[in-house]
């Protein structure tokens, strides 16, 4: 049988037209909208971290790391301890993201403390603006998440955020990061990391929530959010944070 | 004129393919972005349910104390009662949604009280911590502290 150009076109057409229809009808179909008992127009989560609570015992990272399938060596969320000597550049360390904890520090000769970090889940946020197709969103109750099928791995997203949360998941070859647990929240429970938190040095907020403990928390307290001058509108508020604190 | 008609041909049969050109890419478009693409903003609004459909290890505290109502009395009383169940037992979603056939093990208290209580110049100076060794010598934590209310 002789393929003729005309006969290699048309079936090439055909091929595409099914191939694209059968490719999309997941996306179309899995579009359905959210369930009608969590409203996310009356929402916009963030989050409160008391450094002054902070033990430093990675509760949160390991139980971010076992709710999340987290790859081993990657973290959405870590802790660091700050060791910070007069006239000096402050010291930095976050061994294996502080999963294990932190080997006991002695000294007494700095001002020493500890950070949790997590994606600041920021109104106006980079990594959202540099993403070429889509992929990258902040949802309408205020949350930063990653759409794994639209996501090409091209990683703009990961140079533009300014406070390192997200990675490059190297089994999916796609942007993965903090989604403040967002399967947890839209169904009434906390994050694993602040449910985890023996002191309750982080909290999940709801800033629409008029009865949230955030609103005294911010009235009542000195607080900053990690580098305020990058004006992405960071809805994770620290109190206590030291001006060492990167 | 009609040499005229003759002539336009090179221009009206490329027009052709052009719009049939436009119009695959038209029907492919349509095909490809899901209808309600952009309706919250520049993204698939299906990606929401999506990442809401994933599966929860840590069942919650509230979970928890609907069975274990007597060990969470003891523990309001005592300084862990803000530490939740699954802080120290681990993510025990599977045990809630069948508690036979998933039965959680005892965490050890050797390892499991250091990681909070153990002495780091960086933590704060009102938490409790010790130096396991000066401590307690090698004696399992619980053989003294009762895990869920550990005053003496």
């Amino acid at each position: 049988m002789d393929i003729t150009r005309r006969d290699l076109i048309g079936i090439g057409t055909k091929l595409l037209i099914l191939g694209s229809v059968g490719a999309t009808l997941e996306q179309i179909t899995g579009a359905a909208p959210p369930s009608e008992a969590y409203q996310m127009a009356d929402h916009w989560w963030g989050m409160i971290i008391d450094i002054d609570k902070c033990i430093g015992c990675g509760n949160c990272v390991r139980a971010c790391s076992r709710e999340n399938n987290v790859p081993q060596g990657y973290y959405r969320t870590w802790v660091e301890r700050y060791e910070v000597e007069e006239g000096k550049q402050p010291r930095v360390e976050s061994p294996n993201g502080a999963m294990d904890g932190f080997p006991p520090s002695t000294r007494t000769d700095v001002k020493s403390f500890f950070v949790p970090k997590l994606c600041n889940h920021c109104a106006d946020s980079p990594c959202v603006q540099v993403c070429p197709v889509g992929a990258t969103f902040v949802s309408p109750d205020g949350v930063v998440l990653v759409d794994e099928s639209y996501c090409l791995g091209c990683r703009y997203c990961v140079q533009a955020c300014p406070y390192g949360c997200r990675y490059l998941h190297p089994a999916k070859d796609t942007v993965d990061k903090c989604t403040l647990c967002y399967h947890r929240i839209t169904q009434g429970l906390t994050t694993a990391c602040c449910e985890n938190c023996p002191t309750g040095a982080r909290q999940l907020v709801d800033f629409k929530n008029p009865h949230d403990p955030v609103h005294a928390f911010l009235r009542d307290n000195k607080v900053e959010v990690l580098k305020p001058y990058m004006a992405t509108q960071a809805k994770v508020y620290y109190k206590d944070l030291d001006g060492s604190v990167r | 004129m009609r040499r005229l008609l003759h002539d336009a041909g090179h221009l009206v049969r490329p027009a052709l393919v052009l719009l049939a050109g436009i119009g695959l890419f038209l029907v492919l478009r349509g095909a490809v972005i899901p209808k309600n693409f952009g309706q919250y903003g520049h993204y698939r609004p299906g990606a929401l349910a999506d990442i809401r459909k994933r599966p929860i290890s840590f069942v919650g505290q509230d979970t928890c104390v609907m069975c274990h109502d007597d060990q969470a009395k003891v523990r309001a009383s005592g300084k862990h009662a803000h530490v939740a169940c699954e802080a120290c037992h681990g993510a025990l979603a599977a045990h809630a949604n069948d508690p036979s056939a998933v039965t959680p093990k005892l965490p050890e208290t050797g390892s499991l009280c250091r990681r909070c209580h153990e002495k780091d110049t960086a933590k704060p100076k009102w938490f409790p911590q010790v130096v396991t060794e000066e401590h307690s010598g090698g004696t399992a934590c619980n053989a003294c502290h009762l895990p869920h209310n550990p005053h003496l």
